[in-house]
């Protein structure tokens, strides 16, 4: 390779490398506002904000879903399977709403703990699969009881 | 060097002279649509037709299949503009230079249509059209980086200083390409994390999973016709005072 070409490689391996670098620094100290949604650990530990709107990611326990009144408020419990926080929200839920599926609400706590939602959005796992495919699964991974 | 079988290194030496690329790809185009066609007639009747339903999404998750392979596509023109557009201003080849500028409106529009069908898909799934989330936000980074190549160019009227400035911008722009696709294992983001590309098995039924393959197939054809059609008008346009251009001409016309 010639001297001139060399040179001009190095230059722009520098110039990447630079940028690379540059980008890291600020993506760290960037690192809690790039976080899309709170953990429902962060909750329990005071470590989500009081007082302001934040969002609050988990999933939904099984048969913790009950609709207190007549209207359309509904009472869950996420979790992050460590620690639980209870959530309100009044509202259409979307499709994809339901036990055991990971969720983000966006709201605030109240006094008592309660995570007051005014949105809730379901997330979706990466998984793919046709529902016979799935309900196979659900029976090799459950015990068999009746034997 | 020397890695290289000799008949790689010359048929790469050839393609670098214009007049010799344009007979070539001339030659190409035809069987380059027909495989084109059939991989994307494949894809379709295999996503559309005999792939089953999600047993979360049902129907609604087929968009995939066109969402992820431009998701897929957005960022594999991009290393392409930059890798050319290196090469470029490395070994001042002009043939790369064109390549590296051709890219840049196809992949933009791959990243469009990564965006929009990403929304179209979120609204009935997430139960939103947009949020501010690390994936959703770094890929309309990259849709503006395209645009700002595109502009940048535009608005340089020397196409030789134009394209160096180009490949300046997009070597740059790089680091952003790690960031979309780490950003859903970095961050917490609504956008789930990857189901092909990663290192274990990917986890989406064979029989979708095909397909989806095709169709990133037929995409990359996609952009390889789209790229060769873009690059043969640039190439006339700026050689349009070369021997080979002209002489090119007067047989079309007699």
């Amino acid at each position: 390779m010639k001297p001139a070409r060399k040179q001009r490689l190095t230059l722009i391996l520098l110039m990447v490398l630079g940028a690379s670098i540059a980008t890291a620094f600020a993506l760290k100290s960037f690192n809690e506002n790039l976080m899309y949604f709170f953990s429902t650990t962060d909750v329990v530990d005071h470590k989500a904000p009081k007082d302001t709107l934040f969002r609050l990611g988990g999933m939904v326990i099984k048969g913790s879903v009950e609709r207190p009144g007549d209207g359309m408020m509904v009472r869950f419990k996420l979790t992050d399977f460590s620690k639980e926080v209870i959530v309100e929200y009044t509202g259409i839920l979307p499709d994809l709403f339901r036990e055991g599926q990971g969720i983000v609400a966006h709201g605030k706590l109240n006094t008592q703990g309660v995570f007051v939602a005014e949105e809730v959005l379901a997330k979706h796992d990466e998984n793919y699969m046709p529902p016979e495919v799935k309900s196979s699964l659900k029976n090799q991974s459950m015990p068999k009881k009746d034997k | 060097m020397f890695l290289v079988p000799d008949f790689v290194g010359r048929f790469f030496h050839r393609m670098a002279s214009p007049p010799h690329f344009y007979a070539f790809t001339a030659r190409l185009m035809p069987w380059l649509v027909v495989i084109f066609v059939l991989l994307t007639a494949a894809g379709l009747y295999g996503g559309l037709y005999l792939a089953p339903a999600d047993y979360q999404q049902g129907d609604s998750y087929r968009i995939i299949y066109i969402h992820v392979p431009s998701a897929w596509m957005s960022l594999f023109i991009y290393m392409v503009m930059a890798i050319t557009g290196a090469i470029g201003l490395i070994w001042r080849i002009k043939l790369a230079e064109i390549v590296a500028i051709s890219s840049a409106p196809i992949g933009a529009s791959f990243t469009f249509i990564a965006l929009f069908t990403g929304s179209l898909w979120g609204k009935p799934m997430w139960g939103t059209w947009w949020v501010w989330d690390a994936r959703l936000t770094s890929e309309l980074i990259l849709l503006f980086l395209y645009l700002g190549v595109i502009g940048l160019y535009g608005a340089i009227d020397d196409k030789r200083v134009a394209s160096k400035a180009v490949a300046i911008l997009a070597l740059v722009g790089v680091v952003n390409i790690p960031v979309i696709h780490y950003s859903v294992e970095w961050w917490n983001t609504l956008h789930q994390g990857p189901t092909v590309t990663k290192m274990d098995k990917p986890s989406i039924h064979v029989s979708m999973l095909i397909p989806l393959l095709l169709m990133a197939l037929s995409f990359k054809m996609y952009y390889l016709i789209a790229l060769i059609q873009r690059v043969r008008v640039e190439l006339l346009q700026r050689e349009r005072n070369s021997q080979w251009v002209k002489a090119m001409v007067l047989e079309n016309k007699q």
